[in-house]
């Protein structure tokens, strides 16, 4: 059932993947990659992790998403050209993507090889031992995140006011 | 009967190479950013296997980490984005190859 | 056989559970539309729907089959996956909240009267399709997971309006989400658990019995970030009639329109639920079960027995409906606001406020426990 379950989502996170890199139009990749965010977070529901799942939802594809699918629609966007100077991008790209692809089957096959172990099933999904593990062994990276979260909320907004200044600048000198 | 630990690093993998293979080929900033994320994404998915194969909650607490450093990225980047394409008028990379305004 | 009827049983009670579920709420969410014809009507002056059926109690179903038997139309230039997609995400966001609401206390009691012993084991009945530990969050995420229908039915519409409602949407939710987390958490705090069942018991366990008491700012924030999630009056800016024509949904004509129309009403009882759960008991109704005992009559509707689960589930929906009529008294009530007032609202004003509350509780919680 599980694996069932497993296969099928794999099979829907790797196609939106690949929908995703080929799509020349922003907003089609975007939505394709929504799709693989809500397939992942149905795998980590497998997984006995709910509130990671949710939490990807909620940040991923409730967030970022959402941010990112705004600037293409500020923007209005058109097709992605293709690379003309930077033909040989191709062939390195592919080679790359194969090699990587490539390891990761080796490893599968490798390790598979040498012996698996049974997934062991524990609580560790709980919401509450996340909640404990994070205030009290894991305090100092909480806290990091918070601060690297602040600098880049205020790093936006620096952003978004320099941002005005020249075009202020510009409309005055005309 | 539950796939192994392997099948999950495998799913991760093939998706953190179709990653980045999509931040080669994408040209605008937005693909690029998009790609990175997927790449994300697919690193995250074999710390919660290996959290469920360890019966551990660190790994769920790394992808925690992740995904604000995640959210911070869309903050910042998406900033640069739009302000890059008011003073270029596009958001291909290529473009960004004056260091000046 | 009976292995059979035992391996089937558990799906066809869950198969059973979501029917009656989906059905009572889109029945509910049919006579909303109804209610607020009527109700707009009487604040304006007017009667409202009065033909079809007494009282004109088959309107809906009559709007049903107009959507339906109206021409199906897409713009020219539209991107049709997406134009096509978009009031399919919608409803479907609107709709998967439902398998966590609690619509009633627990039934217990044995279940021994089953055939093949299906019963063994089971001493209570919960009126809850799934017990979700992350309850609250899966609601949250849910729901701003459905900002994509508008936001991709304004792209793809390729129109001028239609852009402009999508993307005055997608900037609404994002910032009235935060605000609505926020007033959250204060809740998540005094109950100690994201599970909406065990918030209920948390509250009926707590000396306040509803929240609304210990957490009115929270409340109050809640019900204002719920006007904006779901883009009603006064916050309807996305689909603004007398700005933008109708919004992200011009282009929409049929059955395709009647899907935004229905994930609209879903979501207003959605956030009415929400508010419901977390701020005003849930099912609970006080003293009902301190009446049952006074009067004798614990055999009928005492804690756990099924008239229990009757009275509070209507008590559960009775509450709902006061919510919905607020919503609709609201709207023919209230000016729209404009787009940046809506915006230095939500983020100078909302935000604070809820943050606020949030620290407001935390000290209270930790000096409670010490």
């Amino acid at each position: 059932m599980v694996t069932v379950l497993f296969y099928i989502l794999a099979g829907l996170a790797i196609a939106c993947a690949i929908s995703c890199v080929y799509h020349k139009n922003p907003l089609f990749s975007a939505v394709s990659l929504i799709g693989v965010f809500i397939s992942l977070a149905c795998i980590y529901l497998t997984l006995s992790a709910p509130f990671i799942a949710v939490t990807q939802i909620l940040v991923y594809a409730g967030a970022i998403m959402v941010l990112v699918i705004f600037v293409i629609m500020l923007l209005n966007l058109d097709e992605d050209s293709p690379h003309t100077n930077l033909a040989y991008l191709y062939g390195f790209g592919g080679g790359l993507g194969v090699l990587l692809i490539g390891q990761a089957l080796f490893v599968f096959y490798a390790v598979n090889r040498a012996g698996q172990k049974s997934v062991e099933s524990t609580a560790a999904g709980q919401t509450s031992s996340i909640g404990k593990a994070m205030y009290t062994e894991y305090l100092l990276p909480v806290e990091i995140v918070g601060i690297l979260l602040l600098m880049a909320i205020v790093g936006a907004m620096i952003m978004s006011r320099r941002l005005r200044e020249p075009s202020v600048a510009a409309s005055s000198e005309e | 009967m539950e796939p192994s630990l392997e099948t999950y690093l495998a799913l991760s993998g093939i998706l953190f190479a179709i990653g980045s293979v999509g931040v080669i080929y994408k040209r605008n900033a937005i693909g690029m950013f998009m790609c990175i994320e997927l790449m994300l994404n697919a690193v995250n998915l074999s710390f919660v296997a290996f959290a469920r194969h360890y019966g551990d909650v660190t790994g769920q607490l790394f992808v925690f980490v992740v995904m604000a450093v995640a959210a911070c990225e869309a903050a910042v980047g998406l900033g640069i984005i739009i302000t890059f394409f008011r003073n270029r008028e596009s958001i291909d990379v290529d473009d960004a190859s004056i260091m000046r305004n | 056989m009976e292995q059979i009827v035992k391996t089937i049983f558990p799906f066809v009670v869950i198969g059973v559970a979501v029917f009656l579920a989906f059905q009572g709420v889109l029945m509910i969410v049919a006579y909303t539309v109804l209610a607020e014809r009527k109700i707009l009507g009487w604040i304006q002056g007017r009667i409202g729907p009065n033909r079809v059926g007494p009282w004109g109690l088959f309107q809906p179903f009559a709007d049903l089959f107009k959507f339906i038997f109206k021409e199906e139309l897409a713009p020219d230039e539209s991107t049709k996956v997406i134009f096509y997609l978009a009031p399919l995400v919608a409803l479907t966001c609107a709709l998967m909240p439902i398998i966590v609401y609690p619509f009633g206390p627990e039934i217990k009691g044995s279940f021994d009267f089953l055939p093949y012993g299906l019963g063994e084991g089971i001493t209570s009945l919960p009126l809850t399709i799934a017990q979700m530990d992350v309850g609250v969050l899966y609601v949250l995420a849910i729901t701003s997971v459905g900002v994509y229908g508008i936001a991709l039915a304004g792209w793809s519409s390729n129109s001028k309006y239609s852009l402009m409602g999508g993307l005055r949407s997608s900037a609404q939710l994002i910032s009235y989400e935060l605000a609505m987390g926020a007033s959250v958490i204060g809740v998540v705090m005094l109950a100690g658990s994201l599970n909406l069942s065990e918030i209920i018991n948390a509250q009926i366990n707590s000396p306040f019995k509803w929240f609304i008491i210990p957490q009115f700012i929270g409340f109050i924030v809640f019900m204002i970030a719920a006007f904006a999630e779901t883009n009603r009056v006064p916050f309807d800016l996305p689909e603004a009639e007398t700005e933008l024509v109708a919004g992200f949904h011009t282009e929409y004509s049929g059955l395709k329109f009647a899907l935004f129309f229905m994930a609209e009403y879903v979501n207003m009882f959605t956030v009415s639920v929400m508010c419901v759960t977390l701020f005003l008991g849930g099912w609970y109704i006080p003293g009902l079960d301190l009446l049952a005992r006074t009067i004798g009559m614990e055999w009928l509707f005492g804690a756990g027995t099924i008239g229990y689960a009757v009275v509070s589930h209507v008590g559960f929906l009775t509450k709902i409906f006061a919510f919905l009529f607020f919503y609709i008294w609201v709207r023919g009530t209230l000016p729209r606001f404009r787009f940046d007032q809506l915006m230095n609202f939500g983020w100078k004003f909302l935000l604070p406020v809820s943050l606020a509350n949030v620290i407001l509780t935390v000290i209270v919680v930790f000096i409670l426990n010490r």
